[in-house]
């Protein structure tokens, strides 16, 4: 007759990691089991393997991986883990793909509290639910106090593409529309905001959210008239359209009347001396699209709930200089240069 | 957003712009700088030179603290960061300002230092609150617009007795830099092209009025309008001065009277002037050394200067000297006719003084204005 050994359950309220956690022994397989996959639960992590097998479908894979150290942790509109889901999605997304799988990594520092962690891992299930994608591996790394900042994720998204879909930043040409799924800068204000505790009447809430839906009614009423998607994240519209203008070798003309911006994030930019099309995006899009069926593909941006204030605010030309160049709001011009660093404000 | 849209009307701005193009002279050319970096900012953030005539040139100043701050004091300031015990607070577009080895701010806290970037001397107050035993020195830069708060944060620890704060004082003034413009033998050697006429800064005159603007005015015969940083604003102060060229005026004007008067905010500068008091000399980046432009704390307020407290003597250091920042400030040669713009010297490897913040002038022409000189090159 076996004797279960017993175990003190996870006081997920007031308990807190610890290097046992990430020691792979019982603490580390309870947290597993308790959290992760209490949060993310499907059939391939019932399974509890180190790896997950997948059927694969017709059509050509999409990868992605990529890492999230955000702070703070929690913002309006969303946390760490809703981000390293709809982020990841994003990436997978823009290649015109459906996004399928993801695995996700966690390096958590001695300390951090199971309810936060709860909170985290809770809304990464609920996103990738959402999104009918589903989180089939993990791993788990605990390091000393001091360490890390807490939390840092990393995720890797595997999707797949329709055959003769081909998007890629070096397809632009001379003569396609830029357009833009909505309104700039949303997330990077919300997380500014937050750090700098800049309050206001209006607050700033994060845009994170998974575009894959939004992509497929773009591709079904553009197919390859769509040339390149980006999900213009850090550095903003400008570091995106200034990497586009490098692969595909042109330059952009945008009006700045057309872009979308909310007031309250305009107002904060103005306060800390920042510039909306330079600060960060979590739930919109950029596409360079043929001509001939951008007003198609805005149509369908403007129908879905995620492209409503979809706008076009430009085009490509011809530029052996690869300027992105915009014609301001006074009729004068100016540059739309890459981010110099980190976004800093200015003094007076 | 409320406030800020109605001095952004594009029609008005065409308006002025016609009115500008339809009173200039064709048989001579106009030549203002703006002295300081917001207008640099707003003129070339929303395309202004587009708007006037061939005719009506705009020259960048030096009027932005982090550009005109010498590499000597960020070495300074480097070597304070070095003691362990030292937390450094920074306004933000300092961080990237180059030492005299392009060492940064930036770099120094990648290295270890404990440097914080903070949006107001109330953050330093909260930190010297919480870290008692931390020495918290406030890196005080900026013109006479930031003076008045260092001033009350220096209040305020003395009333709070924290005595673990302090102050690196940067604070220069607006005319004496103006004063030097004109003046300055280094910078007359260079050559430079006249200036007909200056716009001034709106938010220094809301603290010192723009009475302190008239003899300079009346010494140089150079007409000047103080000014406010929206578009609208810098346009209406062009046509200010394109009248009192044609009318041969040289009158300190205000534009900006919803916010600034001749007298200033009379409270402010006392509060400056019971802390503060001048320097005999403080050196500006691409100007050099400039008589009583600065301001340092006064013997009864030493224990929070930083310099004494820390024993940190002024360096003396010398800028590139491929660097044409000197002569760029002054008008006398544009950012592009400097071998070391867009080359060695960018806004992310920043050598001069003009490239170091956003409003500097090389800076704001290397982000927003090349293409314009660019098409007029070509179109000539």
């Amino acid at each position: 007759m076996s004797v279960k050994a017993y175990q003190r359950k996870l006081d997920v309220k007031n308990g807190r990691v610890d290097l046992s956690h990430g020691s792979g022994g019982r603490a580390m397989a309870q947290l597993i089991s308790g959290l992760f996959h209490q949060a993310f639960g499907n059939e391939w992590l019932a399974r509890c393997n180190d790896q997950s097998t997948f059927d694969v479908a017709a059509g050509r894979m999409v990868m992605t991986t990529d890492g999230y150290v955000v702070s703070p942790l929690f913002f309006p509109g969303g946390n760490i883990g809703s981000l390293a889901v709809h982020g990841t999605i994003n990436d997978v997304a823009m290649s015109g793909a459906r996004p399928l799988y993801l695995s996700a990594s966690f390096i958590i520092e001695e300390g951090f509290p199971f309810s936060d962690l709860k909170a985290i891992a809770d809304s990464m299930g609920a996103a990738a639910r959402a999104a009918d994608v589903y989180i089939i591996a993990g791993d788990t790394k605990v390091v000393e106090r001091g360490k890390a900042d807490g939390l840092f994720i990393s995720t890797t998204g595997i999707g797949i593409v329709a055959d003769g879909l081909d998007l890629s930043a070096d397809k632009a040409r001379v003569g396609d529309r830029v357009l833009v799924s909505g309104s700039l800068g949303d997330h990077g204000v919300a997380i500014m905001s937050k750090r700098q505790n800049v309050a206001f009447q209006t607050e700033v809430v994060s845009d994170s959210a998974a575009l894959h839906n939004l992509v497929a009614v773009m591709v079904a009423a553009g197919g390859s008239s769509i040339r390149v998607m980006r999900d213009p994240t850090r550095g903003g519209l400008a570091a995106t359209l200034n990497e586009i203008a490098h692969q595909s070798d042109l330059g952009f003309r945008l009006e700045e009347t057309s872009i979308p911006v909310k007031p309250a994030v305009a107002a904060t930019c103005e306060l800390l001396g920042l510039d909306p099309i330079h600060v960060a995006n979590e739930g919109k899009l950029v596409a360079i699209v043929a001509p001939d069926l951008a007003d198609a593909v805005l149509a369908a941006m403007k129908a879905h709930p995620l492209g409503s204030d979809a706008a076009d605010i430009g085009e490509a030309v011809a530029d052996d200089r690869k300027f992105v160049q915009m014609a301001t709001g006074f009729g004068g011009r100016r540059i739309v240069d890459w981010l110099w660093g980190e976004q800093l404000p200015r003094i007076c | 957003m409320k406030y800020a849209d109605e001095f952004r009307d594009k029609a008005i701005a065409q308006g002025i712009a016609r009115a500008i193009g339809a009173e200039v002279s064709s048989r001579r050319a106009y030549r203002f700088m703006e002295f300081c970096g917001g207008h640099t900012h707003a003129i070339s953030r929303y395309g202004l030179e587009d708007l006037l005539p061939a005719n009506v040139r705009m020259i960048h100043g030096p009027g932005c603290p982090v550009c005109v701050l010498p590499a000597s004091r960020i070495d300074m300031a480097i070597r304070l960061v070095d003691r362990p015990e030292v937390t450094l607070c920074v306004y933000g577009d300092l961080m990237r300002a180059p030492g005299s080895q392009g060492q940064s701010l930036l770099r120094a806290k990648a290295l270890g230092a404990d440097i914080r970037m903070v949006y107001s001397t109330l953050d330093a107050i909260r930190l010297a609150e919480q870290a008692p035993r931390r020495e918290v020195v406030f890196f005080a830069i900026g013109f006479e617009t930031t003076t008045p708060p260092t001033a009350v944060m220096i209040r305020i620890a003395e009333k709070k007795r924290l005595r673990g704060l302090s102050v690196f004082c940067n604070h220069v003034l607006t005319p004496s830099a103006m004063h030097s413009i004109l003046e300055n033998p280094k910078i007359r050697d260079t050559g430079g092209v006249p200036i007909d006429g200056f716009i001034g800064p709106a938010h220094v005159s809301t603290i010192i009025g723009t009475q302190p603007y008239e003899p300079l005015a009346e010494q140089f015969g150079k007409p000047i309008v103080i000014a406010g940083f929206e578009p609208l604003d810098v346009m209406q102060a062009i046509l200010m001065l394109v009248r009192q060229v044609n009318e041969d005026r040289y009158e300190v004007e205000n534009q900006y009277s919803r916010a600034v008067t001749r007298e200033g905010n009379r409270r402010a500068k006392e509060e400056v002037s019971q802390i503060f008091e001048l320097r005999e000399q403080f050196e500006w980046r691409g100007l050099g050394l400039v008589p009583n432009s600065g301001l340092k704390l006064k013997r009864a307020y030493a224990q929070f200067d930083a310099e004494t407290r820390f024993a940190i003597h002024d360096l003396r250091v010398a800028d590139n000297p491929a660097c044409e920042c000197c002569a760029i400030l002054r008008g006398a040669k544009r950012p592009v006719d400097c071998k070391l713009f867009g080359t060695v010297c960018t806004p992310e490897t920043p050598i001069g003084s003009c490239m170091v913040s956003s409003e500097g002038a090389c800076a704001a022409y290397w982000a927003y204005g090349r293409v314009r000189d660019e098409q007029l090159r070509r179109t000539s």
